[in-house]
């Protein structure tokens, strides 16, 4: 029988009544009494010299409170990034300063240059067209490699080059990674780009800054994955203000996806000028302004060689990347091609020797970061594809020449800095042929040719660590924050429980899933656990949700600070029952006594715990609350087996996906109809990367899919349904719930499958096509096969 | 400023409206039903989507004086009398239909248009339906089998151990 | 965007009169309009909104001729032209999105004429008229390149009359993103010849495709124009796709809609 209850159960999410009525409360929801509006005169240039802001026809239109420039922010901290990198010689990266609004320059469309703040929005953009810029356009530097040459203009004058910094991993490796390639039986080359993407969560981002005077506080409500981060970055390196006096709101959150963990400008701004100007200050993106603002994701330019012996056993991968920063290095920018995607490289495989060269280079385009997955889809794309391109040229089976390769003893240390604690990839691999009816292809093909269509098939396995992460570990590679979690559970007199937890969800159903577990933990009902988060002035200093983190860290935190609960609850009721502390037995919310028939209920104790009337006041102190932080071993490793078919229509090179199978691991399950959800819509990020989303400039640095009508976002009809299934689970070994993570995985696995799947077509019907770089729109498939 | 008018959710209401106030801003700002949401400025992703004289569309592509004198019918007014979420609200929850829920009224929106004048759509009728409806965290798989379950239709269980 | 006044006038002669002002400008559905005002690429001083305007809207179909009112909107087009020209209703069916088929009307498409749109390769597939407040255009004369048409200032589209073919099917291969047409093909077989518009792919916009409907004229069949090609030289290149892929689908979608006329 299927759980209705605690872990494993597929409980109903309680968001969803107040988000399918309509009382979601929204950043965007929010209205504050005589609030002002800001819009940014953003640059239309990619690169330009600021000669002038001439802002006084502006300062005096109707209803303009005042109009800000970079000047405003001479004195003010800039955006910061939040990881450092050492490179191949020993030396830190380069930093470049971000000003909250531009200073000197213009670096990329979008920068902004002025704010205007009015009484009404409209106001302030009928105000903004009345400044007089004067801007001198420069050469834009949009090429990642012509970047790197000498004599390129520089998108930051005061740094030495427009390479943020060449990362070697691990360094040591390399000699021995040259070597086994150059004394390989066969090398398989590739080539490929993983395209610049953009995150578009449905809701844009908002800020709205208010300053009480009163008591010297200032307040930002902000589309956040992250408040207390964001509180943390702001207060301390850019406005100066103590955390004790910055208050950071994030309520209901329509997605992340990465794009909402930044600390951005406009966050910073509506802070400022709330306290400047005395009211609160609100700022809503537009869609249009929010595609040359919010952090972009992936764009890397990858050379990967893969060394094999005749066998077809994997001897030694070697790398060489270009990762775009675009113009400002973003909060954990720096951090998303080296140690996220340079880590991963092995994939699930016992690969001996791998080398990763990793290049950043400044650009005048908008600045890229973390998008879902990180770098590990990267990883897994030039992995896997190169897995298929080697397996096709030497006439392997291409699950054959993964399972020959797949690490099979764990723990596991590959040569790239990481410890596997866990895993079956035969399970998966076994379970994602089961759900997609491998051999049930060529019956599938036949029909498809029946139609004039050509069906393929793609597999590929990933790996990815999340659960991010310890924070000694992090700390050693450069990361300028820690990544423990921390969770405040507070038991009321009455037995009900609240807990304050530092991670966040937007849309994850923390509030739902969260509960489960303290449920199971005591044996009480779901209902009467509450989930409080997004707000740092009610929940403990904690890191946020990102990188499939907040089960795995935030949730052992949860389990942590209720393991302290139910052993001081064990020590009351043993008092109660005038028994021992370690004879109490806890379940279904009742504590007994083995062998006796002493119980007394869970609520009894709580209330005793709050009227200590009959209590061991001598020995504990009254109340049940406790707070726990917890910082992980290791990353967690979920990994899985995906398989995608696909028919091509050779007269038009369009793609459609037939069937998609994903077989993932995730260790423990907590709510599977969450999980599966979760999986769901990665798979069809993965796939609208593999397929449509690609985010283009032109030469000179205007972008070119600035609004839905040029980014091709996945809708209903270009996607399947899809087969799922975590069945396969070997528990994470190292926190207390045995979970992995499960947000990430369906978009780090899935555009491998659907890239093979498209080659494996075009090659079944006698087209010799080895690769076709993303998204693989109609007309790049088109022309591939009739290249 | 001229006045609108107009009965939402069952419920006659007026305000003041620029010619330029669009329907959505009226709703939001004027009468602070803020379960209308704005995703986009180019009208594609669907999650204005409100109902008006019966019909479906884009709240953010109208302006509020186009609907003076109409019958407007948004999220806050689909559940049931008794305040219990109506068939189509109930399938999305059980069969967990969304998750950041910002696109969510324009999807049940949507749903209830397209039930009215098919009342048993196949998968792929549904997939064409939702066009002008943008999800980016469920992948559409769920939202597609709530419907199918909100028309009656047999769908597979949810997931569970 | 920009302020202006909206004026909601019932009778052809009022808007009319509206349109006169200063800056004024006719609203349909605002399904393009309003967008392109929110990106402040638009700032008329008056809209004149058609939609309450009871004479411009319907749908109606006699002597082989459908006459669809200026502010008929293509949801209504897809149902009520169903029966008399099913061609023509299939392709204002995959017009844009359920919601915004509610409130676009074909007034407003035609008035706008975006080299991607489907109503331009409808009616010029089809043959048939333009009918303003001042006279009638012929469809082969209306359309005259990119955004523009044979409009003058202050006219407005109060009907417009198709010739309703004996067969007729409408392909539209969508661009990825926008789903406007990257390419799409209106092809009608008339008693006296074939007719074969094309949207989406030319600089120029909208275009009948004369070597086709010669060869289709004489074989209606996928086969007569297997061996004809367009000039990519004259078509357009984007991200979503290069002139030499929009001439190839011209040929694709033209064979795929002569197919489907049968």
């Amino acid at each position: 029988m299927p759980k209705d209850h605690g872990i494993g159960a597929s409980t109903k999410r309680r968001e969803d009544v107040r988000f399918l009525t309509g009382k979601g409360r929204y950043t965007d929801d929010i209205n504050i009494r005589g609030q002002a509006y800001v819009h940014f005169l953003r640059s239309d240039v990619a690169h330009g010299k600021i000669n002038a802001v001439g802002t006084s026809e502006a300062e005096t239109a109707p209803g303009v409170l005042r109009v800000f420039t970079g000047k405003d922010f001479e004195g003010v901290g800039g955006i910061p990034c939040g990881w450092q990198i050492t490179d191949r010689q020993g030396n830190p990266m380069q930093e470049p300063a971000h000003p909250v609004l531009a200073q000197g320059k213009v670096r990329h469309v979008g920068d902004p240059i002025a704010a205007v703040v009015a009484e009404t929005y409209e106001q302030a953009r009928d105000a903004a067209e009345k400044i007089n810029l004067d801007i001198t356009e420069l050469p834009a530097v949009m090429n990642m490699k012509a970047a790197l040459e000498d004599g390129a203009p520089k998108v930051h004058d005061d740094l030495t080059s427009n390479l943020c910094y060449d990362w070697g991993f691990i360094e040591d490796n390399r000699e021995a990674v040259d070597q086994a390639i150059k004394s390989a039986h066969h090398v398989t080359t590739l080539e490929l780009v993983n395209q610049r993407l953009v995150a578009n969560p449905m809701e844009p981002r908002v800020a709205i800054g208010d300053y009480a005077s009163y008591s010297d506080e200032s307040t930002l409500y902000t589309t956040s994955q992250n408040p207390h981060v964001i509180r943390l970055l702001m207060g301390a390196f850019v406005l100066g203000i103590p955390e004790h006096k910055l208050r950071v709101v994030a309520p209901d959150v329509g997605g992340g996806f990465g794009s909402k963990i930044f600390h951005y400008a406009e966050e910073a701004f509506c802070t400022f000028a709330a306290k400047q100007l005395k009211c609160p200050v609100k700022w809503t993106s537009s869609r249009s302004e929010a595609f040359m603002t919010d952090a972009h994701g992936r764009d890397h330019v990858t050379r990967i060689e893969l060394a094999l012996d005749a066998e077809g056993n994997f001897q030694a991968i070697r790398t060489e990347t270009y990762a775009n920063m675009g113009a400002y290095l973003s909060t954990f920018s720096t951090s998303v091609p080296t140690y996220l995607h340079g880590t991963l490289m092995a994939g699930n495989y016992k690969t001996p020797n791998i080398y990763v060269n990793v290049k950043a280079v400044f650009s005048n385009t908008v600045p890229v970061d973390a998008y879902r997955g990180a770098g590990r889809p990267e990883a897994t794309f030039q992995l896997e594809r190169v897995i298929d391109k080697a397996a096709r040229e030497m006439g392997i089976d291409p699950v054959e020449i993964r399972r020959k390769n797949f690490v099979t003893e764990f723990p596991y240390a590959t040569p790239v800095a990481v410890e596997y604690d866990t895993g079956d990839y035969n399970a998966t691999m076994d379970k994602a042929l089961e759900i997609a009816d491998w051999d049930g292809f060529d019956a599938r093909a036949a029909e498809s040719a029946k139609k004039g269509l050509w069906r393929g098939r793609g597999i590929n396995t990933y790996i990815e660590a999340c659960g991010i992460a310890p924070s000694a570990l992090v700390g050693q590679l450069g990361a300028r924050a820690g990544l423990y979690e921390s969770a405040t559970v507070r038991v009321n007199a009455t037995g009900g429980l609240v807990v304050m937890t530092g991670s966040h969800s937007h849309g994850q159903g923390h509030e739902t899933a969260f509960p489960q577990v303290i449920a199971e933990m005591i044996g009480i009902d779901e209902s009467m656990v509450e989930i409080v988060h997004g707000d740092t002035a009610n929940t403990p200093m904690g890191m946020g949700t990102y990188g499939s983190r907040s089960l795995a860290v935030g949730g052992s935190a949860m389990v942590r600070a209720t393991e302290k609960i139910i052993a001081k609850a064990k020590k009351i009721a043993a008092h109660l029952m005038e028994a021992a502390p370690e004879d109490v037995e806890l379940k279904d919310g009742q504590f007994s006594i083995a062998g006796t028939d002493k119980s007394v209920a869970w609520g009894d104790v709580c209330l005793a715990a709050y009227v200590p009337h009959n209590y061991p006041l001598e020995e504990l102190e009254p109340g049940l609350e406790e707070t726990a932080f917890y910082d992980p071993a290791n990353f967690t490793y979920p990994a899985g087996a995906y398989i995608c078919e696909v028919e091509v229509d050779p007269d038009t090179g369009k793609v459609r996906i037939d069937r998609f199978a994903a077989a993932d691991d995730f260790g423990n399950v907590v709510n599977p109809m969450i999980v599966e959800g979760q999986v769901h819509g990665g798979l069809a990020q993965g796939i609208g990367q593999a397929l449509l989303e690609g985010c283009a400039y032109d030469d000179s640095g205007q972008l070119i899919s600035g609004s839905y009508m040029d980014y091709a976002m996945p809708r209903a009809d270009d996607v399947p349904s899809y087969s799922v299934d975590h069945s396969c689970q070997t528990p994470c070994t190292h926190n207390p719930l045995g979970v992995k993570g499960c947000g990430e995985a369906g978009a780090i696995g899935s555009p491998p499958a659907v890239v093979n799947a498209v080659v494996d077509a075009l090659q079944r019907n006698g087209k010799d096509v080895t690769h076709i770089d993303m998204p693989l729109s109609p007309s790049r498939v088109w022309a591939a096969m009739n290249g | 400023m001229p006045t609108v008018s107009m009965t939402v959710n069952g419920k006659p209401v007026s305000g003041e409206a620029e010619g330029r106030t669009l329907l959505v801003q009226f709703l939001r700002e004027t009468l602070g039903l803020t379960g209308t949401h704005v995703g986009c400025d180019t009208s594609q992703c669907g999650a204005c989507v409100v109902h008006v004289d019966g019909e479906a569309v884009k709240s953010c592509t109208m302006f509020a004086a186009e609907a003076d004198g109409a019958e407007v019918k948004t999220i806050e007014g689909m559940a049931n009398a008794d305040g219990s979420l109506s068939v189509i609200q109930q399938a999305f929850q059980d069969h967990h239909g969304l998750q950041c829920g910002f696109c969510t009224p324009g999807m049940v929106m949507s749903a209830a248009a397209l039930l009215k004048d098919n009342p048993k759509p196949s998968e792929a009728e549904i997939r064409d339906y939702l066009e002008g409806n943008i999800c980016r965290c469920t992948g559409y798989h769920n939202i597609v089998k709530a419907i199918l379950a909100a028309s009656g239709q047999e769908v597979t269980p949810i997931a569970a151990e | 965007m920009y302020d202006f006044e909206l004026v909601k006038p019932s009778t052809v002669e009022e808007a009319v009169k509206a349109l006169s002002g200063d800056e004024a400008q006719p609203l349909g559905g605002g399904q393009t309009l309003i967008p392109t005002m929110k990106q402040r690429l638009a700032m008329p001083g008056t809209l004149v909104s058609t939609t309450g305007i009871a004479s411009m809207k319907g749908v109606s179909a006699s002597g082989g001729v459908l006459t669809i009112g200026g502010a008929t909107t293509h949801g209504t087009v897809a149902k009520e032209a169903a029966s008399s020209y099913p061609g023509l209703a299939a392709m204002a069916a995959n017009i844009g999105d359920p919601a915004v088929r509610n409130r676009g009307t074909i007034g407003g498409s035609l008035a706008n004429n975006d080299p991607a749109a489907c109503y331009p390769a409808g009616l010029l597939g089809s043959g048939g008229t333009v009918v303003t407040n001042s006279r009638e255009i012929d469809a082969d004369d209306y359309f005259q390149g990119l955004f523009t048409t044979a409009l003058e200032e202050g006219e407005l589209i109060t009907a417009v009359r198709f010739n309703i073919p004996e067969a007729s099917n409408y392909q539209k291969f969508e661009q990825p993103a926008s789903r406007f047409a990257l390419v799409g093909v209106f092809v009608a077989k008339h008693s006296d010849g074939v007719r074969v518009a094309v949207t989406g792919a030319s600089e120029e916009g909208v275009f009948r495709w004369t070597e086709a409907e010669e060869a289709l004229s004489s074989n209606f069949s996928p086969d007569a124009i297997s061996g004809l090609s367009v000039d990519a030289s004259g078509m357009m290149g984007d991200i979503h796709g290069t002139p030499e892929y929009r001439a190839h689908l011209v040929n694709v979608m033209t064979g795929r809609a002569v197919k489907a006329a049968g």
